[in-house]
């Protein structure tokens, strides 16, 4: 019962957060609702059994990808009229592709039912147990090797381009050197002189 | 406790579950409390003994109640919103703030068995929640719509993100040698982990310089001093809570040092053996465990005191530097260490 109340709870706050996320006037507010609309798809994900897929979205998305995500809309400066005169230009492109999501899912679910799989196991594919890392480390360090090794790299790359592609050298700027810092002593810094009055001091 | 309800008391499973749980949580979150009221004490007694000074003694005896002097004051002030700030968020802020600070505890061990919730991603879910934690300041600094509460939501989110990372290879340098996230199976691994005699994970070459980079990460991650810029008040009044008064202002300052406590709490179970005693030696046993555990705790508070109390603020980009330069190579390098350590063991033994 508690676990049925709990699906409802997370499943009306998830579809209502993600209306929210697209209609609500504030872009911050969007970003705010989309939070928390990731926060209880990791709420259904408990109850699914796939605990650490769950955590995991909370720690990147939630944790990380949100918070970039804020920080840079906060520091845009947006015109609010501005922002709603495209709604009606982007509105069939918008449309097309919530149909095509839609048609997706559908024939998603269709094939998943269609194929021949243990329908006991179709939630959660492993013996309960065997806790979830233990269970994808399994697959992903035996079966599917190759292709996670290839993820790695993509992923490298990836990581690779965007330091490049932000790097430049700006003449303008200007570094702390720390180690010259720390290694500044006060003999370096501090000259005692004795001043005779009426004449300034020679820097 | 849930098959005490089902028995003893003959409720059916599910509701006896959730009667166990509520129960679990109020034994947990409102001792919590005292505990932080009482922590603000020590921490004010701790920096005024290093200054040479008395601190406070005047509310109640040797100035015990102060700290409930402090919290009846804020809860007789008038809370004001600013007019320019964002109602709703405004007053949200805190309320995030308190409410993550809170639910990290549910998964913190006191003794074997001694959880709300034993799961076996505990570690994992400490990651998330305390993620969480950086939303009440953003929220809070962007939602009173001023300047300084601005600047400094913008330096606790680049501050606190910087050193999760760095904490999250900490952490998983201690789960390999660990063999599970789950913080009840930690603290048994770390049973005469030494010489077969010494318990903590802290006393290994390979992890006390981990244990050395959580102490200070988790210095960071609270934002204590030395890297409390997020509410530098030389150059930021008082940073997020700047706008916040009366209650709001209280349940930042309660999220805060229940957070520190946290903190502490996690270095005593990661490295230093939680509720066991130092060394693996019967006698130490008749001590309660989770005295073991408060002792240890309370060490590690008395340690962030002593900091706060003795070392200048950092510089921001140093603190950066530090975080994304230093901790995050060497932690980095650590993780390989041990896991290449751990491989060396395996060699000839059959998976």
């Amino acid at each position: 019962m508690i676990q049925t109340l709990a699906f409802y709870l997370f499943a009306t706050i998830v579809v209502a957060s993600a209306a929210l996320t697209i209609t609500s006037r504030n872009p911050v507010h969007s970003v705010l609702w989309l939070i928390l609309a990731f926060f209880n798809a990791a709420g259904l994900m408990v109850l699914c059994g796939a605990e650490f897929i769950a955590m995991l979205l909370v720690i990147v998305y939630v944790g990380a990808v949100a918070v970039l995500f804020l920080f840079v809309v906060m520091m845009l400066d947006i015109d609010f009229t501005e922002l709603r005169a495209g709604f009606v230009r982007y509105l069939p492109a918008g449309l097309a592709l919530a149909v095509l999501l839609a048609v997706e899912l559908v024939v998603g679910a269709y094939a998943w039912t269609a194929a021949r799989i243990d329908l006991a196991k179709r939630i959660a594919p492993t013996d309960v147990a065997v806790p979830n890392i233990e269970a994808i480390g399994r697959l992903l360090y035996s079966r599917y090797l190759y292709v996670f090794e290839g993820v790695g790299l993509v992923l490298l790359v990836a990581m690779i381009g965007a330091i490049v592609l932000t790097q430049r050298k700006r003449a303008d700027a200007k570094a702390q050197n720390i180690n010259r810092q720390i290694n500044r002593r006060a003999k370096d810094a501090i000259r005692n002189v004795n001043q005779p009055i009426g004449q300034g001091v020679e820097l | 406790m849930t098959s005490f309800f089902e028995t003893t008391v003959g409720l059916p499973y599910g509701w006896a579950w959730t009667v166990a749980t509520l129960v679990g949580i109020l034994v947990i979150a409102l001792p919590l409390m005292l505990a932080v009221a009482m922590i603000i004490y020590a921490d004010r007694k701790i920096w005024a003994a290093m200054a040479l000074r008395r601190g406070p003694n005047v509310v109640g005896p040797l100035g015990l109640l102060q700290s409930f002097a402090d919290g009846l004051k804020v809860f007789l002030q008038e809370t004001i919103v600013p007019s320019s700030a964002n109602r709703g968020l405004f007053l949200l802020a805190p309320i995030i703030t308190f409410t993550v600070a809170l639910i990290v505890w549910a998964v913190i061990p006191f003794d074997v068995g001694v959880v709300v919730a034993d799961i076996n991603v505990g570690l994992l879910y400490i990651l998330a929640a305390s993620s969480l934690g950086v939303y009440g300041v953003i929220i809070s600094g962007w939602a009173s719509n001023s300047k300084y509460p601005f600047y400094s939501a913008l330096r606790a989110a680049a501050q606190m993100v910087s050193y999760e990372v760095a904490i999250g290879f900490v952490l998983i340098a201690v789960v390999l040698w660990a063999g599970s996230f789950n913080l009840t199976t930690i603290v048994l691994e770390q049973r005469a982990h030494i010489f077969g005699f010494i318990n903590g994970f802290g006393f290994n070459p390979l992890l006390f310089p981990m244990a050395v980079v959580f102490l200070i990460s988790s210095l960071a991650e609270t934002a204590r001093a030395p890297f409390d810029l997020t509410e530098a008040e030389s150059e930021l009044v008082a940073g997020y809570q700047t706008e916040y008064s009366s209650m709001a202002f209280a349940l930042f300052w309660l999220g805060e040092y229940a957070n520190v406590i946290l903190m502490c709490a996690l270095n005593a179970l990661l490295f230093w053996g939680g509720w066991l005693p130092p060394v693996d030696w019967a006698p130490l046993y008749f001590v309660p465990g989770i005295i073991w555990f408060l002792a240890k705790t309370f060490f590690f508070f008395f340690v962030f005191s002593w900091i706060k109390a003795t070392v200048p603020r950092y510089r921001y980009d140093q603190l950066m530097r530090l975080g994304w330069k230093i901790f995050l190579p060497l932690s980095l390098t650590f993780v390989f260490l041990v896991s290449g350590w751990l491989m060396l063991q395996r060699v000839g033994v059959p998976a």
